[in-house]
């Protein structure tokens, strides 16, 4: 009985530690994406700490909004950030001793995800400019198709590993191991697709553009500022590393630490995570220096792609499993 | 049990609340009669169905003294009568509450809501609906039917003077009747040589597989049209937005869910055990309809006939739902059948409460605007600020967002999908993931549309005068909003203990009650307990969700005021720079899905876009013509309603015959039915 306490103390302990975790190495994870990619380029860049910098002057600086708008646009940001924060809580990245695993799996994260998008969405339309309802309305179709490839992909490890529970398919693949297949990689492959949209990483969207013609994300909260784009900003941030680590805990969860584990599977799930996400933060640089933005139109076959690969990463494990 | 007494008598008052609507209909007095006496006969039948639900289930009886001499006729109280008892009756409080608020306040604007035309028919229209649910026999389920059928075409033709709404009652009247008439087939094929057509006779009765096959494609086709399963939907966005909004809000929300109930009814228990591609037609129609219905409601630019293609992609997922329920069933795995029938029913619900409140919303509007079309609304959030976030949470809810109710049916529904590897068959295994899929498109398709309604309704700057000088609409009105708000939160944070209320007609259909893993607390979670080998560790809790996500926005809403100055400047909106050309500039609706309808659209529905600039120095203004077309509408509906109308000409002639004709006439129809009962005997 003290046993399960204790456990369930400590459970309640790593999920605080988590959601500290992610909100300290979002803004990180960013600076050092921004660091390689300058480095690839030639450039020398701002320092990896810049992100924090950039939080901390707009938190600061004083909030304008525009004449117009509603009691929606200043929630939007709270709401906005709460669920990112909340989804990115949910993902392992240490260990899957987490209190929150049994509240939201995988779909209720897709869920969360959702929540989010649709408020920035309606923020952007709320004050009645042409910017906001150009970014909401490619937001909607790049979501469209998005979603479904991620919930496809979803189908397909919830099917190979019986759960949609995060937790319980890392610790299955960690437990039983699930050999290498070729649903695992359809379905890695069309999940990197679907994250790369929905982080609004190029080539489906730039960050780090204001030009009308390719803008999607940053014409949504074009309005936004002071504390209030503080908190975007910190969401987007949050978001990367969501789906970083998601495809990390689900495809590489080797090094996680499971409940019961002791203090060294921590230290060590701690640091293969940093090494993991490094890896992937040089991975995304390198990929967003060689590739170049797609026209907005050219994003629904990019897509369309995805979610048939995720389809098909679904249908192929019926048919290897009959074989 | 005393409660249950009182249906009987709450029937019957709706009967006479009808022909009290029809004296002085214009006096407020009757108005108040008749919506208070609905709500009042509502509420006592919302009451019953909970007694009956929270009781020990049963069945519960009431001999009623009509019928045929040789069919005694019996109001019957089942578990699954009694759930969607509590549907109907639920929407028809709040639809009754939002009627009198809705007729004082067009009766001041004058936008010409007629009473004569709505207060007679109203409480008969619901009257309808609920016999429908608590017939025991073929006959007075059919009489409810037609009851229904023809009192809500008569609320269709409201407004008769407006000619698309006179079309619209036409298409509904011929589809009304198309399923009327199948269904009469489908009870005939059940009952068999035997003839008997109480539902004890027909469960009782062996049915040989040929005969329920043929029962099952009827009653899908007759309840399917009344529900708006593809292809038969496209009267439903044709006559649910030609009625007053109260009314819309029923056909909408609950009478497309009595639909589905006689599709339950026959299928899960009067066709007898099932055969997997009854389940598997139910899964084939269902997904497309879900996909199609919520793709062509993008692409409305009239607020209700948006939500009336919504309920068609809902009505679809509902019956993927029953789809998967019967395959389940069929392959004898109960416990999945169990949650794949909670999660239908679960949804049936959730829409019933969102889609009559997004529909009071849209009444809301139109009283307040007078206008109904997206493109000339805009920034309603300021002049309705008590509408405007109830609204919110009817557009959140219907897109699944946690911790709403949208969301816990939807789960559910994919904890269903999930388990089809379980299934015998690899057909259906297979089946199973590209309906999964076809369910994640749609919910996601769900989610951009009601960005888009919301967005283009209530968000940015109003795009007509009507829409800038809107006034809030009354408390009547409001109240009726609140309730279903408050409950799509109430069901979205508490699924577990709603389920619990579906366990009798889970078991009386499928076999088996839904099994929680969550044991006590199971109201605090949504944990389908595994059956067998298959599916575990699944759960969710709204409730926990909604707990977090306050606690953590509380947090950081202490953490930003600790470090930043609370102060907020107003100013001109920023726009990149660009100088602002005026609300004209915002997105419209029809801007808004243009890369939707680019991606999605130009295939099944023809959508194209022709655009016509003038050259440079021309004076005429620009023009862009947007088009699509429904396939269903110009290859079926269209052929079917011009060969009733080229029928109805022809009979017409026989208005006109003499004596010696119509006598001609019957004695050729005597010699003819002797001579096919000589030839069958």
């Amino acid at each position: 009985m003290s046993g399960q306490v204790s456990e369930a103390a400590l459970a309640v302990l790593f999920q605080c530690v988590q959601m500290l975790v992610v909100l300290a190495l979002a803004p990180l994870l960013t600076g050092v994406v921004r660091g390689i990619k300058a480095r690839l380029q030639g450039r020398r860049g701002p320092p990896v700490l810049q992100p924090y910098r950039a939080l901390l002057r707009l938190t600061r600086k004083e909030a304008v909004v525009a004449e117009n708008a509603s009691w929606l646009f200043r929630a939007t940001p709270y709401i906005v950030f709460t669920m990112l924060w909340l989804a990115a809580g949910l993902v392992p990245t240490f260990t899957t001793a987490l209190a929150l695993a049994p509240v939201a799996d995988l779909i209720a994260l897709v869920a969360l995800l959702t929540t989010a998008r649709f408020f920035t969405g309606l923020a952007a339309m709320d004050i009645g400019t042409a910017f906001g309802g150009l970014g909401a309305s490619r937001e909607a179709m790049i979501s469209a198709l998005a979603e479904p490839a991620m919930l496809a992909v979803i189908f397909t490890l919830a099917i190979l590993l019986q759960t949609t529970s995060l937790a319980a398919i890392v610790d299955g693949t960690l437990g039983q191991g699930v050999g290498l297949r070729v649903s695992l990689a359809l379905g890695l492959i069309s999940l990197i697709m679907v994250a790369i949209a929905e982080a609004g990483r190029i080539p489906v969207d730039n960050p780090a553009t204001h030009l009308e013609l390719t803008m999607v994300h940053e014409a949504m909260v074009l309005e936004y500022s002071g504390r209030h784009l503080a908190l975007m900003e910190a969401a987007g941030m949050l978001r990367l590393l969501l789906f970083m680590a998601l495809i990390l805990c689900v495809f590489v969860p080797w090094g996680i630490a499971q409940p019961g584990d002791g203090p060294t599977a921590w230290a060590i799930g701690l640091g293969s995570f940093l090494g993991k996400l490094l890896a992937a933060a040089v991975a995304l640089a390198l990929f967003e220096t060689t590739v170049a933005k797609m026209r907005v139109f050219r994003v629904g076959e990019f897509l369309g792609g995805a979610l048939l690969l995720g389809l098909l990463a679904a249908i192929f494990l019926f048919v290897s499993t009959a074989l | 049990m005393p409660a249950l007494q009182f249906v009987l008598p709450s029937l019957l008052l709706l009967l006479t609340l009808g022909g009290i609507g029809a004296v002085r209909p214009r006096s407020p007095r009757t108005a108040l009669i008749v919506y208070g006496g609905t709500a009042a006969c509502c509420a006592v039948l919302v009451l019953a169905a909970l007694v009956h639900l929270l009781g020990q289930g049963g069945v519960w009886r009431m001999p009623v003294p009509v019928g045929l001499p040789w069919l005694r006729s019996e109001l019957v109280l089942d578990a699954l009568s009694a759930v969607f008892l509590l549907m109907v009756n639920l929407a028809g409080v709040t639809a009754s509450l939002f009627g009198w608020g809705y007729g004082r306040a067009q009766a001041g604007s004058g936008h010409g809501l007629e009473p004569g035309r709505v207060l007679p028919a109203f409480p008969l229209f619901l009257a309808g609906m609920n016999l429908v649910l608590l017939a025991s026999d073929a006959f007075l389920f059919l009489v409810g039917w037609e009851f229904m059928s023809l009192t809500s075409w008569l609320l269709v033709l409201a407004n008769h003077r407006e000619a698309g709404n006179r079309e619209a009652g036409r298409i509904y009247l011929i589809m009304a009747s198309f399923g009327t008439m199948v269904l009469l087939l489908c009870f005939g094929v059940l009952a068999g040589s035997a003839g008997g057509y109480g539902f004890d006779d027909i469960r009782a009765a062996p049915h040989d597989p040929l005969a329920a096959g043929l029962a099952v494609m009827l009653v899908v086709l007759g309840a399917g049209s009344k529900a708006g399963l593809a292809p038969l939907h496209v009267w439903l966005p044709l006559a649910h937005p030609a009625a007053p909004s109260h009314v819309s809000a029923l056909m909408s929300g609950v009478m497309t869910k009595v639909a589905l109930y006689a599709l339950v009814r026959v299928l899960f228990d009067l066709a007898g055990t099932p055969d997997w591609w009854w389940g598997g037609v139910l899964l084939a129609l269902g997904s497309a309809t879900a996909v199609l219905g919520i793709l062509y409601a993008l692409m409305q630019d009239e607020m209700k006939r948006l939500l009336a293609y919504s309920t068609v992609e809902n009505i679809g997922v509902i019956s993927v739902g029953l789809g998967l329920a019967l395959v389940f069933k069929a392959d004898g795995q109960q416990g999945v059948a169990a949650i794949a029938f909670s999660a239908a029913l679960l949804h049936a619900l959730n829409h019933s409460l969102y889609k009559t409140l997004l529909f009071y919303g849209a009444g809301a509007v139109l009283t307040a605007t007078g206008q109904g079309g997206l493109n000339r609304l805009g920034g309603l959030i300021h002049r309705l600020p008590r509408t405007a976030p109830l609204v919110l949470v009817g557009a959140a809810a219907i897109s699944a967002l946690p911790p709403l109710n949208g969301f816990a049916s939807e789960w559910l529904l994919f904890q269903a999908v999930l388990s089809g590897p379980q299934l015998g068959l690899w057909e259906m295994k297979v089946a199973t993931m590209v309906v999964g899929v076809a369910l994640a498109l749609a919910a996601a398709l769900t989610a951009a549309c009601f960005l888009r309604f919301y967005g283009i309704v209530f968000l940015g700057r109003p795009r007509s005068p009507a829409a800038a000088q809107a006034r809030e609409v009354g408390p009547a009105m409001l109240l009726a909003m609140l309730l279903p708000a408050a409950l799509c939160l109430l069901v979205g944070v508490l699924p577990g203990s709603v389920l619990a209320l579906f366990g009798d007609a889970a078991a009386g259909m499928v076999g088996t009650p839904m099994d929680s893993r969550a044991g006590t607390l199971a109201w605090m979670w949504l944990a389908p307990a595994a059956p067998g080998d298959g599916f575990g560790g699944n759960s969710y809790s709204g409730l926990f969700v909604l707990g977090l996500t306050a606690a953590l926005t509380v947090l950081l809403r202490l953490l930003i005021v600790r470090t930043s100055d609370a102060a907020v400047r107003r100013g001109e909106p920023w726009g990149c720079g660009h100088p602002d050309v005026g609300p004209v500039a915002q997105y419209s609706g029809d801007s808004f899905s243009q890369p939707l309808r680019r991606v999605f659209a130009a295939g099944v529905f023809a959508a194209r876009e022709r655009v016509d600039m003038p050259e440079p120095g021309e004076m005429r203004p620009a023009r862009l013509e947007i088009r699509s077309s429904d396939p269903a509408w110009t290859w079926l509906i269209d052929p079917l309603c011009r060969a009733v109308g080229w029928l109805a000409d022809k009979v017409n002639g026989m208005q006109f015959l003499t004596i010696r004709h119509y006598l001609t006439l019957m004695f050729g129809a005597l010699v003819f039915l002797l001579t096919v009962v000589a030839v069958v005997k």
